[in-house]
Formats: structure tokens, sequence, C-alpha cells
């Protein structure tokens, strides 16, 4: 029988083209399951998951919540703004004060790259990365790759476009890992201050023109710009970015094919994607917030099998 | 490994004709009744009953159901082998309908236990009944007994009992394997 190859989900790098098949067969369960009169499963009745969110996180946060609370694990939540990190608790202790209070998985956000990684080697935990800083955010990645496998059929041989704020996104650099992994095309668009140095190392065309993109894609997965994370300007103005960068009707009118257009939310509508564009049948936006319920309920029930009694 | 033939193509298909007139004889017209094969061996037991429902006593709109357990095993993280999950397809609710649950091999009751708590999933029945197509006999966990079954067999700890069909594995029969010390 199937078993996951890592103990811990801390990144797309780290798993196998296998452990993705496997977390989507499983995903397939799941989502059956929440679309039950009754949503819920008793596997993970004896589990107990801490959410530490050392950043902020709405919908993330409420999706693994769910999809624990459907598992029937116990959840505690944490969140840094109400906890001692702002009295000078190291992450080790802060990991290791709600360990010891036993449980056994930890989904952890945290703004440092790494910060999981780190943390898989110094505490007795299964850890599960909801997003280090802009490094990898994993089960964003499956479930993009998932809701694209539910779309087109397979995510092999499809042509994903990944257009806006590469250089701040985690959404971006798991996605290229996930799709590239699973035997996708990637490219990725946007202003060139946005796109990090150096991606081609990863295989990766860069297209600065948005309309040559999607003319190319099957998938567009639209990224919002991370306003928050930007110390400097990369671009003269949003109204230049979205004349530049954004979606609309228009546009995809154009082109010579229908694409499937996605994206992680938050959206800012009237900047990377009109209205008309987000809620028309071609945006399956809505479609992967469901399947992250699913997605992540298949990463910690596979996790959590690898669990000793 | 050793096999031994307890049932033969011509005994399960006379065995799977009086299970489905057992049925007929308590659901009639199946109106408000539900069967379900419990994944994954109970599918073929299920498909086989429909048809000779269908084909030979010509009871058409049965509603048949795949209900997979694996969510509410009670082995979770306790056993060795990791646990796959197989499709549940149920695109009917169970409130105020007779649930037949029908599996293969009827052995130590868990599976039937799991099934009893998924099956609340899709609302509350008002019976649920079991058929098997083979009851080993004394090995039971819990205090399960199937109300239509096939044929009661009384096997060791270290034997299994073994279900095949034509469609998968290409031919209907039941095998008891014993299993040889150097094969464990």
């Amino acid at each position: 029988m199937k078993v996951l190859s890592v103990d811990h989900l801390l990144g797309i790098k780290y798993l196998k083209e296998e452990d993705i098949h496997l977390i989507f067969e499983t995903a397939d369960q799941f989502k059956e399951v929440i679309n039950r009169p009754i949503k819920k499963v008793p596997s993970l009745r004896d589990i107990t998951i801490a959410n530490l969110f050392f950043e902020n996180s709405t919908r993330t946060k409420l999706s693994f919540e769910l999809a624990e609370k459907r598992l029937s694990a116990d959840v505690i939540n944490f969140s840094a703004s109400q906890s001692s990190v702002k009295k000078g608790e190291t992450l080790v202790d802060t990991v290791n004060n709600i360990l010891s209070m036993k449980v056994d998985m930890v989904v952890m956000r945290h703004s440092s790259p790494g910060a999981g990684v780190f943390l898989s080697r110094h505490v007795d935990a299964s850890i599960i990365n909801a997003g280090d800083g802009a490094h990898e955010h994993p089960t964003q990645a499956l479930l993009d790759c998932f809701s694209i496998r539910e779309r087109l059929g397979d995510v092999a041989g499809k042509k994903v476009v990944i257009v806006g704020d590469i250089l701040h996104s985690r959404v971006a650099l798991s996605n290229i890992f996930a799709l590239q992994l699973l035997g996708a095309e990637v490219k990725v668009c946007g202003p060139k201050t946005l796109i990090p140095k150096h991606i081609e190392s990863l295989g990766i065309d860069v297209v600065l023109d948005l309309e040559r993109a999607l003319q190319w894609c099957d998938v567009a997965n639209m990224l919002r710009v991370q306003n928050e994370r930007m110390d400097i300007s990369y671009f003269p103005s949003t109204r230049e970015y979205t004349k530049q960068y954004g979606v609309s009707r228009k546009l995809l009118d154009s082109l010579d094919k229908e694409i499937v257009i996605m994206h992680p939310g938050p959206i800012n509508r009237g900047v990377e994607i009109t209205s008309d564009v987000a809620d028309s049948e071609q945006a399956i936006i809505l479609d992967q917030v469901e399947n992250g319920v699913a997605v992540r309920m298949a990463v910690i029930y596979l996790l959590a099998s690898k669990l000793k009694q | 490994m050793s096999h031994k033939v307890l049932l033969s193509s011509k005994e399960v298909n006379i065995i799977l004709h009086r299970l489905a007139c057992q049925l007929i004889e308590n659901h009639l017209d199946f109106k408000n009744t539900v069967l379900i094969g419990l994944q994954p061996r109970g599918i073929f037991v299920a498909n086989r009953l429909i048809k000779i429902l269908q084909e030979e006593y010509q009871i058409e709109d049965i509603q048949l159901g795949q209900l997979d357990i694996t969510f509410y095993r009670d082995d979770f993280r306790r056993s060795e082998k990791i646990l796959a999950a197989n499709s549940t397809e149920m695109d009917f609710l169970v409130e105020g309908q007779k649930v037949v649950f029908i599996d293969d091999v009827l052995y130590t009751g868990r599976s039937v236990r799991a099934a009893l708590t998924a099956i609340q999933a899709y609302g509350r029945p008002t019976s649920v009944e079991l058929l098997c197509l083979i009851d080993r006999r004394f090995s039971r966990h819990l205090p399960i007994q199937p109300n239509y079954r096939g044929r009661q067999v009384d096997v060791i700890n270290n034997e299994k009992v073994k279900v095949t069909w034509e469609e998968q594995e290409g031919e209907d029969a039941v095998y008891l394997i014993t299993k040889t010390e150097q094969a464990e």
C-alpha cells in the first residue's frame, strides 16, 4: 500500500511525483466526504494539531482548521500577535512549550524562509508548512494543481503561466516545483522588477508581454501584487500595472481559445483581474478554495498515518 | 502457501441466486431499499446480485451504492499497513430507507462496525441488514451477525478466505489459503 516518502510537508521540492499523485487520490475521496450531509470522518480522533500562525492569514488558516475538524482532530490555534513571541521567546521554545501539551502535528506559517525545515530538525512532531516567507506554500500549490487536474483532466502536458508578483510570492515557487514535477510546462509573466533574477535556472521562461503569455497557455494563475512585502516601488503606479498585467474580459475574448483563470486569493478586483473575469465560468477561483480543504485533509491524513501510535 | 477450493464457480452462482431470492422475500420491489456494496470487494457481490435481480426477476430501478469505510476504521495508525481509500459512490440519501450492506467475507466484524458509522453521514436509515457471501464462524471481535449468508466456513487464524471474480481475477471461486510457516 502506498505511503508518503516524507514525514513532514515542508515544501514541494522535498516531494516525489508519486507523493503528489497519492495526495490527489486521497483528496478525491475527501472531496466526496465534504459534500456529504455530514461532512466529517472520525479518522484523527486521537490526534491534536496546533496551528501556529506567526504571520497573518485568513483563508489558509480557516481552510486548515476546517480540514482538521472534518478529520475529527483536536485543534489549537495560536497567532503571534497574542503570544509570547513578542516577549522574546525563541521559535523552538514556543513550539516545544506547545508540544509539551501533547500535540502531534504542527501547521506553521512564518515570515522567515526555511522556518519549517528548521523546526522539523528541532522538535518531535510532524510539521506542515503553511507558508514560509517568500519561499514555499506547498498546500496552495497542491490545491492549484488538483484544481487544474479537476478542470482539465490532467496536469501533465498543460501549459501554465504564472502572472504578476513572482518575486514576493511563495505561491509561485511552490507552483513551479509542483507543476514541473507533474509534467506541465511553466512560464512566468510580469514586470521585470517583480521577476526574480536567475529564474531561468529553474527551467522557466520569462514572458514580459501578457497577451503573448495568455495566447500560449492553457491556464493562467494570476497572483496578487503583494504591496505589504514591497519595501520600494517596483512599478510606477497600480493603474499602469493593471494596464499591462491585468486580465480583462476584452483581453480574454481576443484570444483564440478559452483558457482557465486561477487566483490564490485574496483578489484585488480591478487590479490583476477584473470583476467580470473573476466571476466568469472560466475562473476556478472558488473551486480552488473548496479543493483546498480536501487537499489539506489528504495531506494531514497521510502524514498522520505515519505518526507512531 | 496452499490453496483449497471452498466453492466452485457453479456453487457461487447457486448461492448468489439464493441470496437474491432471499432479498426479494424481504424487500419485494426494493422501493424503499438501498443496496450498498462495501469497498473494496463487496462491490463485486453487489453488482452480481443486482444483475440477477434485474435480468432474472425483472426488478428495475434498484438503488445501489458503494461505500468506502477507510476513514471510519478503528485501526488507523495501529496497523503496519497504510490504509488507502477507495471511492464512495452514494448519489442518494438513506434517510428513511432500508439499507442492506453487502460484503464478500465477514470476519472480525470491524469493517461492518465502520460501515455502520459511515452510513450515518448519509442520514438515518430505518433499518440496516447485512449480507455476506462467506461467514467465517468463531472469528468475530464484535457482536455482528449477517442477516443473509452464502456459506458458513470454519477457518483458523493463519488461513485466509479469498473470493475471486470472473471480471477481476478470471474465475468465480472461493479459496481457502493456508500460509505455510516459511511464507510467514
